[in-house]
């Protein structure tokens, strides 16, 4: 479903990703994992469209269609969700009209009819239980004055509402409490299904004790050196990534 | 003596004498006194202060037309559509500055409520008007005088102590016509102790015309009044409209407004609020939504004259195309003043490079136990915010748009009335959306307007 073939990537001519190859089919959850600045986020970034990084080589294709070509907004269209590291928080912008104007665009470009209103918000009511969103929080403007917990919680009730085939989660464990990480792991959990693909970037196996992954990737120096099962994950959380980096600069990864 | 102050004078001489009650010795004086003043002021010039920006004596015509009486009634039904829906207001019309209806020019309601022409009020109730009609005895430039020298008509609304009246009354001034008209209303409103009144004051043009409208308001607010005013003004770009409205607040009382400008040519919301007693609130909200080559300038005054009272203003901007605005907001807190809190902040959104806003928070304290913020800025839409609608599948100009409507309606969040806040955020979407213009509040189709009306704010470009 996505292929990512020899992807470089820079910004303002510093090179960060420097030949990423990746595979998913539906149904599979891949976990990416990583020291910091091995170009994890800036990967998560161009999969979602953010036009500050070049594409240098390299391409992204999903459901047979040249991701790279197409609009940000058409990338959400045909079912790509990114759940961000950091939320933006949009003051003004209510979390229900925020939703309901993404999902009318995004049947528009399906040729779908809009949602009435009466079976938008039971679609609402229903989506919210996945991540235990309360009405008050669903009533408020998108993310204005959230916790760290709240912001990460209303991701993935927005990857409930919008239903992507492919979801990236970047570090949506990052500034979680124990109960909160829970209710968000199984939200996500609740959402895997035969026929979407999910991709989970986290610096902790943590996450994967709740979300199993099918395979792991290390993503060292802009490159995915090391892949694995989710044996990888706990290897990792043991010996920490010095390892990685020794064997990779003695040249036994590539 | 200017040339503008020498045609005045003449101006003067040939219609004054047809002006209502000119041979009341009351009026007269007034009349005669407002033509001394503004001889001495003249027209404000750039070199004041707070007319540095754009000042009006650039922009008036050499010559005015004074409707000297009212035209013969039509229903108004004919010619005006309010955009308002649903709300249960007493609707007073003035087209050309006068009231329409001169066969009831003064309604007196059971409850004891009056409301109708100025004139009509001065000779039934004169203890009613005259007390506080042209009270302001301080004034920086010659509006206020010119409009004294020339007012022809205005509303005139008086309620009695301990009432609370539920429907809102509703004024709305309208301009039509190929004339350069000189209207100049003066609006006097008195609220007695414990009551409570809510005022929607339209300002829409039918016509494109090049007329000055020099309108004043005085309010009065007696001890623990309430007062919601709602300023909407939705004007031709050619028209040039002054708004100056005067507020006297006495213990307790509170004065709430909102001065929404959605499409103007030249507009100036001059607004002053003397807190003269203790416990006295105001709160000013303003929005404005200019693009084009629209002017508006929004001039706020508040006077801490007595200790304990509260002032806040938040007026918001969305600047668009080549448009200029303008905030000043002033507040002045005299030594007497203690334990004020004001709380000012206006923020602006410049849609392209070519806008010119200025902004100017000015707070003068003469008191040393009081609580003051202000804030200002002028910024653009959020990218990163726009970026993350998009990633959910919003088009871009879907994301401005929530975000520019997200910005405007924080301003009209205050409204009370709901059904006139639903309307208010109705129309926003409208306007921001090029499908409010001042053409479409007219009920009769244009003949001989060759300028095609469009407003739009340009999402294109943004």
């Amino acid at each position: 479903m996505l292929k990512i073939e020899d992807l470089h990537v820079s910004i303002k001519g510093k090179q960060i990703l420097k030949g990423i190859n990746l595979q998913i089919s539906r149904g599979e959850v891949h976990a990416i994992m990583g020291p910091n600045g091995s170009g994890k986020s800036t990967l998560a970034s161009v999969i979602a469209g953010r036009d500050i990084f070049d594409v240098t080589q390299g391409k992204i294709t999903y459901k047979e269609k040249n991701l790279l070509a197409l609009s940000v907004e058409d990338r959400a269209r045909e079912g790509v969700f990114i759940g961000f590291q950091y939320p933006v928080e949009i003051p003004g912008v209510n979390i229900s009209n925020f939703m309901k104007t993404a999902l009318d665009e995004i049947r528009q470009y399906k040729g779908l009819e809009p949602l009435t209103g009466s079976q938008f918000l039971k679609l609402m009511e229903e989506k919210k239980k996945v991540v235990e969103l309360t009405a008050k929080l669903s009533n408020r403007s998108v993310n204005e004055g959230f916790s760290g917990g709240e912001k990460k919680r209303n991701e993935i009730f927005q990857m409930a509402m919008l239903e992507p085939e492919l979801a990236v989660l970047d570090e949506t464990d990052s500034g979680l409490d124990i109960d909160a990480l829970r209710i968000v792991a199984s939200g996500v959990n609740q959402l895997k299904t035969k026929e979407n693909a999910i991709i989970v970037i986290t610096h902790y196996q943590r996450l994967l004790d709740y979300i199993v992954p099918d395979v792991v990737h290390v993503l060292f120096d802009g490159k995915i050196v090391k892949s694995g099962d989710k044996t990888l994950a706990v290897e990792l959380e043991k010996k920490g990534y010095d390892w990685i980096k020794t064997e990779y600069e003695s040249g036994k990864l590539n | 003596m200017k040339p503008f102050t020498q045609y005045i004078h003449t101006l003067f001489e040939s219609v004054a004498p047809a002006l209502p009650e000119y041979h009341n010795p009351y009026i007269k004086a007034l009349r005669q006194s407002g033509l001394k003043r503004f001889s001495t002021l003249e027209l404000p010039h750039n070199r004041l202060e707070t007319w540095r920006h754009c000042a009006i004596d650039q922009c008036v015509q050499s010559s005015y037309t004074i409707q000297q009486t009212a035209k013969p009634y039509r229903p108004v039904e004919d010619y005006f559509h309010c955009k308002i829906n649903r709300i249960n207001s007493e609707m007073f019309t003035f087209l050309n500055g006068w009231y329409v209806n001169r066969n009831a020019p003064l309604t007196i309601f059971a409850n004891g409520m009056i409301a109708g022409t100025i004139f009509s009020a001065l000779q039934q109730f004169p203890d009613l008007v005259q007390p506080y009609l042209a009270q302001k005895k301080e004034e920086s430039d010659g509006l206020l005088a010119l409009n004294q020298a020339f007012f022809n008509d205005g509303i005139f609304i008086y309620v009695p102590d301990n009432l609370n009246i539920k429907n809102p009354i509703q004024m709305v001034s309208l301009v039509e016509g190929n004339e350069n008209l000189m209207i100049n209303n003066r609006n006097l409103i008195v609220v007695g102790q414990n009551s409570k009144l809510s005022i929607i004051h339209c300002d829409d043009s039918l016509s494109f015309t090049q007329s000055l409208l020099n309108n004043v308001t005085e309010i009065h607010l007696a001890e623990n009044a309430t007062l919601n005013y709602h300023k909407m003004e939705n004007k031709d770009p050619d028209s040039l409209l002054i708004n100056n409205v005067l507020v006297q607040q006495k213990r307790g009382s509170s004065f709430i407004s909102h001065a929404i400008t959605f499409n103007a040519g030249y507009v100036r919301n001059q607004i002053e609020v003397d807190l003269t007693e203790p416990l006295a609130t105001a709160r000013l909200y303003g929005l404005y939504l200019a693009d084009k080559k629209q002017y508006v300038d929004n001039q706020v005054k508040v006077n801490h004259l007595a200790p304990d009272c509260t002032s806040t203003q938040l007026y918001k901007g969305i600047v668009d195309d080549e448009a200029q605005t303008n905030f000043n907001g002033h507040v002045v807190v005299h030594p007497q003043a203690q334990h004020t809190m004001a709380y000012q902040s206006n923020r602006n959104i410049a849609l392209t490079d070519e806008v010119k806003i200025t902004t100017k928070p000015f707070l003068e304290i003469y008191a040393d136990d009081v609580k003051c913020s202000h804030g200002s800025t002028v910024g653009q839409l959020d990218d990163d915010a726009l970026f993350y609608m998009r990633t959910r599948g919003l088009c871009e100009r879907s994301a401005k748009m929530l975000l520019m409507y997200a910005f405007a309606t924080e301003a009209v969040n205050h409204v009370e009335i709901a059904v006139l806040r639903e309307s208010l955020t109705i129309m926003i979407q409208r306007r921001l959306s090029g499908d409010l213009t001042m053409c479409n509040q007219c009920s009769t189709p244009c003949s001989g307007n060759n300028r095609p009306p469009s407003f739009d704010i340009d999402l294109s470009k943004i």
